[in-house]
């Protein structure tokens, strides 16, 4: 039996879980203690809009974002298939594309920062 | 000395008889049982005095020979480690789940048995040497790498409680693919590119979507959640190795 290429999809999905499981518990506090007016002096609007319009900020949130989206989009596939839905190509289609979609749309409103 | 406490039992069991029945059935029984009791002793008390007819294995009555494991109120257990004083109620007992039931509780273990072997769970020597050099040394350090996974008692509850395993019979499974796992990280073992040939196929580890369920029922503590991970990674990298890299061998 040939070797599997599921690699292809593991390795950013293993990469997003370490990314979601570090950071979104901090980006949520962030971002709720910012729409209550309390966010960290540092971590105020005008201070990460200057990190989102530097060349690494873009890549780091586009990394977190895109990572977060594929590991979410593996993880509810797989689910799925947990759950006994069987028609996992079509899961991992609407998905992934969903992933690609919305990673692109963050690359997007990166580069209009 | 305190007497022990005595209980009336009532259990489910689920009867099949392959020569008679055309399908299962769940038949009661009541049974006065001691409070310290486990379900395997109340199971032995009712063939002994109510039921010669019911069928069931087991063989040590200590959790080490992994014959006893049946389904307890829906869950994989050993019977032997089951005790009577953690249930209320009716126990329902039901043959190990995702396995052909041969009678009663009695189940067919050949499919665990074939992909066994199908993984090589044994050592491989890295390099084969007369027995006059003496014996293949290794440091603590190097057999707490693989100890944890030397523990498997092969009783194939975690095949009953892995849900992909239940949907997806072909899948190698926790227990095998855990004892691959204990023979590539031992330090003496050279056989990790054959058992790669199974571990890292679709049917291998891939099919594994980390539910944790085999971890959660295992007697013995090992944690096959964990090795199928750690392969998962180990053949991630070899993948890259072998595609991206070129000339690139793992």
């Amino acid at each position: 039996m040939a070797k599997s290429h599921k690699p292809v999809v593991w390795f950013p999905f293993a990469a997003g879980g370490t990314v979601i499981a570090f950071c979104m518990p901090v980006i949520v506090l962030l971002t709720l203690l910012a729409a209550l007016g309390h966010a960290p002096a540092g971590l105020d609007y005008q201070n990460m809009h200057v990190f989102a319009r530097s060349g690494l900020g873009k890549l780091i949130i586009f990394g977190v974002v895109a990572l977060s989206l594929w590991s979410s989009a593996h993880r509810l596939r797989c689910t799925c298939y947990d759950f006994g839905l069987r028609a996992d190509t079509l899961a991992a289609t609407v998905l992934y594309a969903a992933a690609i979609f919305g990673s692109i749309a963050a690359a997007v409103f990166l580069a209009r920062i | 000395m305190t007497p022990l406490k005595e209980r009336l039992v009532q259990l489910e069991v689920l009867r099949y008889n392959p020569d008679t029945d055309t399908e299962a059935h769940f038949q009661r029984y009541e049974v006065v049982c001691q409070e310290e009791w486990v379900v395997l002793d109340a199971l032995n008390k009712v063939k002994a005095d109510i039921d010669p007819t019911l069928n069931y294995r087991w063989s040590c009555h200590m959790a080490v020979c992994g014959s006893c494991g049946m389904m307890i109120n829906g869950e994989p257990k050993l019977s032997c480690h089951a005790f009577l004083r953690d249930y209320e109620g009716v126990i329902r007992v039901e043959p190990l789940a995702h396995f052909p039931v041969e009678r009663d509780l009695v189940t067919a273990p050949d499919d665990f048995m074939e992909k066994l072997k199908r993984v090589k769970p044994y050592m491989i020597p890295k390099e084969k040497k007369p027995i006059s050099e003496g014996e293949y040394k290794q440091t603590p350090a190097q057999l707490m790498k693989f100890r944890q996974y030397s523990m498997c008692i092969n009783c194939m509850l975690c095949y009953a409680a892995c849900p992909q395993y239940g949907l997806t019979p072909s899948f190698i499974g926790p227990a095998a693919l855990t004892l691959a796992h204990r023979y590539n990280q031992d330090s003496r073992d050279g056989g990790r590119a054959e058992r790669q040939e199974v571990v890292a196929t679709h049917e291998g580890v891939w099919e594994c979507t980390f539910v944790g369920a085999c971890s959660e029922v295992c007697p013995a503590q090992v944690d096959p959640a964990s090795a199928l991970q750690q392969m998962k990674i180990t053949s991630s990298l070899d993948w890259i190795v072998e595609h991206l890299i070129p000339g690139g061998k793992p």
